[in-house]
């Protein structure tokens, strides 16, 4: 393993995020806003919600922030990297084994998702107004789920990445990540799915909620998901789609 | 000093569309899916490279001579590391390429067929990073991107992103980026396609200054001006198979005669090729179809006349003749019966 080389690559990746700093941060941050300020703010104040919603809302926030953070910024460059104009060649050439330039994008994926996801924290509290409970009790758990959620998220970016075209990106959001983030428990509790109980056993198959319960019972007392069934499943999704996004990789990088 | 490639009986069949045909020129092989008859339902099979040997020697300009699809770039992805061979070896000085392949990555320079520069980056910033992946400090970085700049003349636009480019400059770009990490072999795939005579120059320029210090270079290319000019020896390739070997010169003089007068009639018999055969200086006659005729002789214009003197005799109609001289187009021609740019 050549550090030199790695620490080269992700300096590159944290040149471009830097110079596209302004665009990334209002894609990364604009949406949950919005969507936080509606939903925890308008409906709320307006009484057509109660106001212990806020807590519900927030960590779901964070983890739609997260996931839609560590994958765009893995997913989108691949995809345009592996296309005809094949900028990822030079990259693939540096002396280094190829697998490590994919561990390097998701390292550098992590650590946008992290940040999207520690900006979500104070943004979404100030736009929330009185009336959210956080607790930092678990700080141990927390950490551990963020990193995890971190990992999923740029992972599964990678896994996407490599597997959609350019002429597919749209289709990617509208019929992977928009139903992932409906069905992932981030705007309502999953205990709140007792109503729909197919339902509620069929979004088990969705790595966004335990994302949200995760941070949910990390981040609040409200009603969640036992944390370290959340910790198992996170870890063995990420294992898997490691996996499946390594292979990916190599088959789009070499011919 | 330099460093040598050797190529053992490589091959190498794909059986998936090679991804975007990234390192194919300018089409693409799009798998026939819906609408393909049943009975064709057959595997996506393309021999890119049928049982390839080659030695190029350490310090050698070392042209890769054939036309489009002939497995020029394939040949060069596998030397790269970048094409997986489906069997045979290939090697860079004593490193197996598919399996020390950081070994063999830090010992070489690539331009690819099409530039393929990191559109993120202006052009400083593509050769400080080039030069920080291969583990340059700050300073040698800095004063290499300088010095290349300025040789490919690029340094007033040092500071711009590469997606505002030129194709001439992207293309002068990818070769300062190949030369950034001082590789000992320096692998440019069809270097000069697209490029203005006047850089083309410029490009054979760099490429004898490069070699001078003892460089291996290899190039591919399908033109013969280019192959014959730069290469000390050359490889012609068609079909994945290498169908002739040795410096430019050893390659011309095996052309029998030398010169090629390719002649059209109104129709061409067998009477008239055994006259043609006949004639002074003539090697060869072949003749692809019932109007035309190629003869090989080791004289061009003095022939013409009892060309024409024959064809009357015969009643036949000479309608257009044309002379080549002895030339690796000519070779070409003589070893696949197709001209370079079909």
């Amino acid at each position: 393993m050549n550090w030199k080389t790695f620490y080269a690559l992700l300096s590159r990746d944290g040149h471009v995020a830097r110079r596209n700093l302004l665009p990334m941060l209002v894609q990364n941050l604009l949406q949950p806003m919005l969507l936080t300020f509606v939903f925890g703010r308008v409906l709320t104040t307006s009484g057509m919600m109660q106001g212990s919603y806020k807590s519900v809302l927030l960590p779901g926030i964070m983890a739609i922030s997260m996931v839609l953070a560590g994958v765009q910024a893995v997913a989108m460059p691949l995809i345009a990297e592996f296309q005809f104009t094949r900028e990822i060649e030079d990259r693939l050439l540096a002396p280094m084994e190829i697998g490590w330039l994919a561990v390097e994008k998701i390292v550098a994926g992590m650590i946008q998702a992290l940040v999207a996801g520690l900006v979500v924290i104070p943004a979404a509290w100030l736009t929330l107004g009185r009336g959210v409970n956080l607790n930092f009790e678990h700080p141990l758990e927390f950490v551990a789920v963020c990193l995890l959620v971190a990992f999923f998220s740029s992972v599964g970016g990678l896994a996407l990445g490599c597997s959609v075209g350019q002429t597919q990106i749209g289709l990617m959001f509208s019929l992977v990540l928009a139903p992932m983030m409906m069905f992932g428990c981030a705007y309502y509790p999953w205990s709140a799915l007792r109503a729909f109980p197919v339902l509620q056993y069929a979004v088990l198959i969705n790595p966004l909620v335990y994302a949200s319960e995760g941070l949910r019972g990390t981040l609040t007392h409200v009603e969640h998901m036992n944390t370290w069934i959340v910790i198992a499943v996170l870890a063995s999704v990420n294992v898997l789609l490691l996996a499946l996004g390594l292979k990916k990789f190599h088959g789009k990088a070499v011919s | 000093m330099g460093i040598g490639i050797r190529l053992e009986n490589l091959r190498k069949v794909y059986d998936t569309p090679p991804p975007s045909a990234a390192r194919g020129a300018g089409f693409s092989f799009t798998p026939m899916r819906s609408g393909a008859p049943k009975e064709k339902k057959k595997k996506f099979e393309v021999v890119a490279l049928d049982g390839v040997s080659l030695e190029m020697r350490p310090g050698e300009v070392f042209g890769l001579l054939g036309p489009n699809g002939a497995g020029k770039s394939t040949a060069i992805g596998v030397l790269t590391t970048r094409t997986r061979p489906t069997s045979g070896r290939a090697f860079i000085g004593d490193f197996d390429i598919w399996r020390e392949q950081v070994k063999a990555k830090r010992l070489i320079g690539v331009v690819a067929q099409r530039p393929n520069l990191d559109f993120a980056l202006t052009a400083r910033e593509v050769l400080l990073f080039h030069g920080a992946y291969f583990g340059q400090n700050a300073r040698e970085r800095a004063r290499r991107t300088g010095e290349l700049l300025e040789q490919f003349k690029l340094t007033d636009r040092a500071d711009h992103m590469v997606r505002t480019f030129s194709g001439g400059m992207m293309q002068r770009l990818s070769i300062a980026r190949a030369m950034m990490h001082d590789p000992e072999i320096l692998f440019l795939d069809e270097p000069s396609a697209g490029l203005d005579p006047q850089t083309r120059l410029l490009l054979w320029e760099i490429i004898r200054g490069y070699n001078k210090l003892g460089k291996t270079i290899v190039l591919t290319t399908h033109y013969m001006d280019e192959a014959d000019t730069l290469s000390h020896r050359l490889a012609i390739i068609d079909h994945g198979k290498i169908i002739a070997q040795g410096t430019p010169q050893e390659l011309k003089a095996s052309i029998p005669g030398g010169y090629l007068l390719r002649l059209r009639f109104d129709r061409v018999t067998e009477e008239l090729m055994a006259e043609l055969k006949k004639l002074p200086g003539v090697t060869e006659v072949r003749s692809a179809d019932h109007i035309a005729a190629d003869v090989y002789a080791d004289r061009g214009g003095p022939l013409i006349a009892s060309i024409v003197n024959t064809a009357q005799a015969a009643a036949i109609e000479l309608r257009d003749v044309h002379i080549s001289e002895p030339s690796l187009e000519n070779l070409f021609l003589h070893h696949t019966g197709r001209s370079l740019r079909d």
